[in-house]
């Protein structure tokens, strides 16, 4: 149950907040972060005390799988055409649904003051985003997951076309389309699955666990599998299908570019691993060598791309996508290092990438401009945020000591063993890091400043406190990446990945 | 007392901690002490462990003392602890590290007494330092690498410090994307040893490298190679040396620590920490001491011709470590780590003097704008002669013992050790003639521009004691047998060899006396004349490599970066729509509201139609 609860409390919110704002424009906010910290409250109960909460590892249901399920709940929905409502999740939809929770409250401090225009509706989206997402991070029905895949999708489109940038409605559609083409691929794939299924057993059911067994012919499998990876492939995204979240990203609001690069994205990879490599083992298996490659392309292409932009938001979209090149080559390495680097990688990732669209937006906020021949020397004028940025920057570089290096180092190690080729490229992935992540730096903070600044605060409280507690994050991923590690272990195990070894 | 090893990093990082926290609000007096407080309690630390290892009972094979914090990874077959590891390399490694750290923090606090960002250079230098401690304390290759890549961050953000000139800017960047360029390699060096050997702990790894693999093993080459490029562009040899000199740019005393005494020097300890590897692939051994040769020499050219007193000491600084390379080329791997001892003592009494002068000149670091500070600057005069005379290796001098064991070794070992032998031996003729021209053209000569010593006791002390060991730090016997296999050939060179070795930097400093003093009139012109001009400006230049890299790397890099701003493949996706937009418009053209054209359209429509039925 305590799943339903985690979405009902965010849906209800949602609607309260538009109540709320007729009253007090300041009120929906409020209720959000209420909402939020009911949420993260009932997930810490989940984690430190399993048993109170019904989430115990004796209560796990057998499905002929090792690993286990901490919470699973179950019940009828259209069962004529074998559709119900399963809510599952492993160690591995766990932390994402954590990091959701997390990153909720992140982007909730970014919009605290940014947003003044109709709030309400403004909390309605972004708290029905969240619940589209922790849908997807727990539906075990291949239609329940559909459904709650177009659910985080609406609001999402909504909260860049209302209240985007300059480009916005552009940006928007562009968006809106990339997903709905990709989500009705995967549709199109969902139902070619139920329905191979259904002439090899003649059970119809969107069950997960049911369609794991399923038995088809390996080419009926190979399109299947494809059609599920361009889906999420376009989600998460790796190139040449990345095209939407450069404008995706610089046009939203602050708080929805770090839903979009924290969340959503990994939205992309969490499906890769639980459909494409969960369904498919053999097909994704044979499909590696393109997958990788594509990866690699991503890390070099896109740090290429992001290194020429003048635009800070675009440029960290495109880093963005840079970064997910290696969950994507950790994902189809699949082994025991790069599968746990991969799920690192995206939880890391989450933090450096939404602290650094915190910091294009507050400066966005304070200077009007995202274009980064208008700053220089901000150092001197917002010490604070300057350093912010530094850490950040230094975090998504890879520096050892914060996770993004356990993901990115975790990933190539077992990569490695898979190609060897590939892994060099990748590799190369630390070098253009370093080139388009410094310069930065130098044309926004350091040097002499570009124009009079004027008169701009540096951080603020809430801000800070957002900075801060996304710090401590990365350097708990960083040292103690143990904690972390042992989640995902059971959940990989589920997804039938041998963690014993480092080979398959 | 081995126990409180753990103290040793975590005592500097708990100052780069308060430092950070307090966010430059701590007054300059409390920074300075708790920056440079912080490194001389861990000094402190780090002679309680050490006088403990020194008194301990060798068990098995050599002593060595293992602590470990916490299991950092465990991710299938491999898992890689948060441990430290202290034996005599590494022990050697922490008392320079704390203690010329300690003695370079308490310069720095005279020396960035009046800088606005007093607390934040404290802040990244004990940072620096703990990072520096992980890296050569650590057990496992991947803590190694996290040190590695902290040292790099450190010399950025130090580099850069003034941030406020782009070209610090751009100094910075070029020094961290470079040693990127190398660290790279190292990381796939690291994959690689995880694949064939299955472990990243560094004692595990060679022991079962020793015993699965025949010397010159083509894994074992693969293996050293990578590493070896790690060693390179950290330590600044061929080819990845051209950021050095340009890391200038930061204050003085990050020159003196990081880029002379400790930071640089990683390489060479990279190497004689995995020297088991490098024995298991004598061809890369080989090109080790041959990649030493070739940047002692190089570098030693270019010190010649410069003109900025720190350029000087950055480039014989990249010549010193050709040494080192060159040493651990032939196997005298204890010679190396003395080298790099000795190296860290008089070089950075040479950078602090020089940073003393500069401050004195009210920031010039023209030497051609100096000249005649004998006088005025006695005190720094005492203490560049000592740097000067150790760092030509003067008999007696502690430079003296390292370099003269080095050649000795290289002459001693088989194979091709004869040329290796003699490139050191120009090496130091030429280290001798630019050094000296350096002392001769700063002190003696004509009196350009008056100048006043900057007195107080941090400013002084630390060079006072730095001379002391100098002269003296060739006395000092490393705890190194253990660590090291003992060289097969013992190296007594005959006589004449001895002498040769002890005359050819006397040679070097007779003849910059001869040029730079006596007739300096020759000097200038060798500068200013036909094919000395374009030698003079060919050695300026680096031989040329700045501009090649930037022909080969940077402009193609911009270039493309510039053509493909607008992400082509996003075209693709604008066509499509544009495309179909185009479409949209030619149908919506067809409704035009107008009766006739309706009519005319059905008209063609059914001629269409029939046509085809009756056609086809």
């Amino acid at each position: 149950m305590i799943l339903i609860w985690l979405m009902l409390i965010l849906f209800v919110g949602g609607i309260a907040a538009v109540i709320a704002e007729r009253s007090n424009p300041m009120l929906p906010r409020v209720i959000a972060l209420g909402a939020l910290l009911l949420d993260l409250g009932l997930l810490l109960l989940v984690l430190f005390f399993p048993a109170t909460m019904g989430a115990d590892a004796t209560n796990q249901i057998s499905i002929g799988q090792e690993g286990e399920w901490l919470v699973l709940f179950q019940a009828d929905w259209i069962p004529q055409l074998g559709i119900s409502f399963i809510f599952g999740a492993d160690g591995l939809s766990l932390l994402l649904i954590i990091l959701t929770v997390f990153l909720g409250l992140m982007s909730l401090g970014a919009a605290w003051h940014e947003i003044t225009e109709r709030s309400g509706f403004f909390y309605l989206n972004l708290l029905w985003t969240l619940t589209g997402v922790i849908g997807v991070f727990s539906a075990l029905d291949l239609f329940l997951f559909f459904v709650f895949w177009e659910v985080m999708l609406v609001p999402m489109y909504f909260i860049i076309a209302i209240w985007g940038h300059e480009n916005k409605s552009y940006a928007a559609m562009k968006f809106f389309i990339f997903t709905q083409v990709s989500g009705l691929l995967m549709l199109v794939a969902m139902l070619g699955l139920v329905f191979a299924h259904y002439q090899t057993s003649g059970a119809l059911t969107f069950n997960y666990f049911a369609l794991l067994d399923g038995e088809f012919t390996t080419e009926v499998g190979f399109w299947l599998m494809l059609g599920f990876f361009i889906a999420f492939a376009t989600k998460l995204p790796t190139v040449p299908l990345h095209n939407w979240l450069p404008d995706a990203h610089s046009q939203a609001p602050t708080a929805g570019s770090v839903i979009l690069a924290g969340i959503l994205l990994k939205t992309g990879a969490y499906g890769l691993l639980r459909f494409a490599q969960g369904l498919f083992p053999e097909e994704s298996a044979a499909f590696a060598p393109v997958a990788m490659t594509l990866g690699a392309i991503s890390i070099l292409y896109t740090a290429k791309v992001a290194f020429a932009q003048d635009d800070l938001k675009r440029l960290i979209a495109y880093t963005s996508v840079s970064h997910m090149g290696f969950v994507m080559l950790g994902i189809y390495a699949w082994n025991a290092q790069s599968a746990q680097g991969a799920v690192m990688t995206m939880l890391a990732h989450g933090f450096s990438a939404a602290a650094l669209f915190m910091v294009a937006g507050g400066l966005q906020h304070r200077l009007h401009t995202r274009d980064m021949r208008q700053m220089g020397g901000l150092w001197g004028v917002m010490p604070k945020l300057s350093f912010m940025a530094l850490f950040f920057t230094v975090a998504a570089v890879g520096m050892p000591g914060l996770g993004n290096f356990i993901g990115e180092f975790l990933v190539l190690l077992g990569s490695f063993q898979r190609s060897v080729t590939i892994t060099v490229f990748a590799t190369g992935g630390l070098i253009v890091a370093a080139i388009y992540s410094l310069i930065v730096i130098q044309r926004t903070f350091h040097g002499e400043p570009k124009q009079q600044y004027g008169d701009v605060a540096d951080l603020r409280k809430t801000e800070m406190a957002c900075y801060i507690a996304m710090m401590l994050g990365l350097v708990w991923m960083g040292l103690y990446p143990q904690s972390m590690l042992a989640l995902a272990e059971s959940g990989l195990m589920n997804l039938g990945l041998d963690m014993s070894t480092g080979a398959r | 007392m081995l126990d409180l090893l753990w103290l040793v990093p975590t005592i500097p990082f708990i100052g780069f901690l308060a430092l950070m926290l307090s966010a430059g609000k701590m007054p300059p007096f409390a920074a300075g002490l708790v920056g440079a407080g912080s490194i001389g309690l861990s000094f402190l630390v780090a002679c309680l462990v050490g006088v403990s290892y020194l008194n301990m009972e060798p068990t098995g094979e050599g002593i060595a003392y293992t602590q470990t914090l916490w299991t950092w990874l465990r991710v299938g077959d491999f898992s890689a602890g948060f441990s430290f590891y202290l034996d005599g390399l590494s022990l050697v490694m922490m008392f320079i590290i704390t203690g010329v750290g300690f003695l370079i923090h308490v310069y720095a606090t005279g020396y960035m007494k009046d800088d606005p960002g007093f607390a934040r250079f404290f802040c990244y230098m004990n940072l620096f330092v703990a990072a520096m401690l992980i890296l050569v304390l650590g057990d496992n290759l991947l803590l190694l690498f996290m040190g590695w890549e902290g040292v790099g961050l450190c010399s950025y953000l130090l580099i850069g410090f003034w941030y406020k000139d782009p070209h610090n800017g751009y100094a910075a960047r070029k020094a961290f994307v470079m040693t990127r360029v190398g660290d790279a390699s190292m990381a796939l060096g690291l994959f690689l040893i995880f694949m064939s050997l299955g472990t990243l702990d560094i004692q595990a790894a060679m022991s079962t490298a020793e015993s699965q693999w025949q010397p010159g093993s083509g894994m074992a080459v693969a293996i050293t190679l990578l590493l070896l490029g790690g060693a390179v562009g950290k330590s600044a040899q061929l080819p990845l040396q051209t950021w050095l000199p340009d890391a200038m740019a930061g204050p003085t005393p990050i020159s003196a620590l990081i880029h002379a005494a400790t930071m640089v020097t990683a390489g060479v300890y990279l190497i004689a920490r995995t020297h088991v590897f490098y024995e298991l692939a004598p061809s890369v051994q080989y090109l080790v001491g041959v990649i030493g040769v070739l940047t002692l020499l190089m570098a030693g050219f270019t010190a010649l011709v410069q003109n900025d007193i720190k350029k000087v000491l950055a480039f014989s600084t990249v010549s010193q470590i050709g040494y080192m390379f060159l040493a651990l080329g032939v196997g005298a791997w204890s010679s190396a780590v003395f080298h790099l001892m000795t190296h860290a003592f008089f070089k950075a009494l040479l950078f602090l003097t020089a940073g003393s002068i500069i401050l004195s000149m009210h920031h010039e670091q023209n030497i051609f704008k100096m000249g005649g500070l004998r006088r005025d600057l006695p005190f720094c005069f005492w203490m560049f002669l000592i740097g000067c005379l150790a760092l030509t290796a003067l008999p007696f001098t502690s430079g003296f013992f390292s370099k003269e064991e080095i050649l000795a070794e290289a002459l001693a070992s088989p194979d091709g050790g004869y040329l290796l032998w003699l490139g050191g031996l120009t090496g130091a003729f030429l280290t001798g003639l630019y050094s000296f021209r350096l002392l001769f053209l700063v002190f003696f000569g004509e009196k350009r521009h008056a100048a006043e010593e900057m007195k107080g006791s941090n400013l002084q002390l630390p060079l006072v004691i730095l001379a002391v060991f100098s002269i003296l730090g060739g006395y000092i016997a490393l705890p190194l047998d253990s660590v090291f296999p003992h060289a097969e050939h013992e190296a007594h060179p005959a006589l004449h060899y001895q002498i040769i070795m002890i005359a050819v930097p006397m040679l070097g400093i007779l003849l910059a006396w001869y040029l730079f003093v006596k007739r300096k009139d020759i000097s200038d012109r060798l500068a200013t004349d036909g094919m000395g001009k374009t030698l003079h400006r060919f050695f300026f230049s680096q031989w040329g490599m700045d501009w090649l890299y930037s022909l080969l790397f940077i402009k193609p890099y911009v270039w493309l970066s510039r053509i493909n701003r607008r992400d082509f493949v996003d075209a693709f996706y604008n066509g499509t729509a544009g495309l179909a937009r185009f479409a949209h418009g030619l149908l919506s053209d067809t409704q035009t509201g107008h009766l006739r054209w309706y009519v005319f359209c059905v008209g063609v429509g059914l001629l269409l139609l029939v046509s085809i039925g009756v056609f086809a």
